[in-house]
C-alpha cells in the first residue's frame, strides 16, 4: 500500500547523513612525511553510505512505480488511495510499520554487512602493503 | 515475477560492473545497487504474502503472471532511466559537456 514509504524516509535521512560527513571529510586535512608507497587509500564513509543511499532510492523509486502501476499511488491529494478512508489508513499503517520496517532493515542490514566486508578488505591490503615495503 | 525479473538484472549488472572494476566510469555499480535495493524490498514483500497465502503463493493466476511480467520489464526500464539521467548529469567521459561547449562555439 505504501510500504516504500519507510524506506524513502530513511534514504532522506542518509542522504542529508552523507552530505554532511563528505563537507566534513573535505575539510578534514591530512598531511603525511612518509614514500607514496606508504600511503594507504581508504573509502570514506561518506562513500560507503553512498552505498546505502542508492540501494534505499532505487528500491524506494521501483517500488513506487509498481504501487503507481496497482492504483495505489496517484498523482493527486492525498496522493495515496488508502488514505481516504479509515479503514484503508489503518491497513496501510499496519503495512507500512511491518513491511516498510522490515524492508528498511534488511536493506540497512545488507548494506552494514557490505561495509564490514569492505573494511576487513581494506584492512588485508593495508597489512600486505606494509609487509612488502618492509621488505 | 517482478521480484524474479529484478533479481536477474541485479545480477547481470553486477556482473558487467565486477568485470569492469575497479573502472567505474560508467556508474555501473550504482545501476547494480538500485536493481538490488528493489530485490531486497520485493523479497520481503514476497515473504509477507508467502506468509498471508501460503502454497497458493506458487500457483498464480496466468492473467497476474503476464501483469507481472510487463511490471518487471517496466521496472528494469525505468532503474535504466534512473541510471542514464545520473550518467548524463554527472558525464563522467564530458560528452555532454563537450558537445555543449562546441554548440556555444
Amino acid at each position: 500500500m505504501a510500504c516504500f514509504i519507510v524506506p524513502a524516509a530513511e534514504a532522506i535521512v542518509t542522504t542529508i547523513a552523507a552530505k554532511v560527513l563528505k563537507k566534513h571529510e573535505v575539510s578534514q586535512k591530512i598531511s603525511h612525511s612518509g614514500s607514496h608507497d606508504e600511503i594507504i587509500e581508504k573509502t570514506s564513509f561518506s562513500r560507503k553510505l553512498g552505498w546505502l543511499n542508492n540501494l534505499l532510492w532505487g528500491g524506494s523509486a521501483l517500488l513506487a512505480l509498481e504501487h503507481v502501476w496497482h492504483g495505489e499511488v496517484v498523482p493527486w491529494f492525498p496522493f495515496l488511495t488508502a488514505a481516504g478512508d479509515p479503514e484503508s489508513k489503518a491497513e496501510m499503517l499496519h503495512e507500512m510499520s511491518t513491511v516498510g520496517v522490515t524492508m528498511a532493515l534488511l536493506v540497512t542490514a545488507v548494506w552494514a554487512g557490505m561495509v564490514i566486508v569492505s573494511s576487513v578488505l581494506e584492512k588485508k591490503a593495508a597489512k600486505l602493503k606494509l609487509a612488502a615495503n618492509k621488505k | 515475477m517482478t521480484l524474479l525479473i529484478t533479481v536477474f538484472a541485479a545480477i547481470i549488472s553486477t556482473i558487467v560492473w565486477y568485470k569492469h572494476a575497479p573502472n567505474d566510469d560508467m556508474h555501473v555499480g550504482t545501476l547494480s545497487l538500485i536493481y538490488w535495493g528493489a530485490s531486497l524490498m520485493w523479497t520481503v514483500d514476497a515473504v509477507f504474502e508467502y506468509a498471508e497465502l501460503k502454497e497458493e503463493f506458487f500457483h498464480p493466476a496466468a492473467q497476474d503472471m503476464l501483469n507481472d511480467l510487463f511490471l518487471g520489464l517496466t521496472v528494469v526500464a525505468l532503474g535504466l532511466i534512473i541510471w542514464l539521467i545520473k550518467l548524463l548529469i554527472k558525464d563522467p567521459k564530458g560528452v555532454v559537456k563537450g558537445a555543449l561547449l562546441s554548440k556555444k562555439n
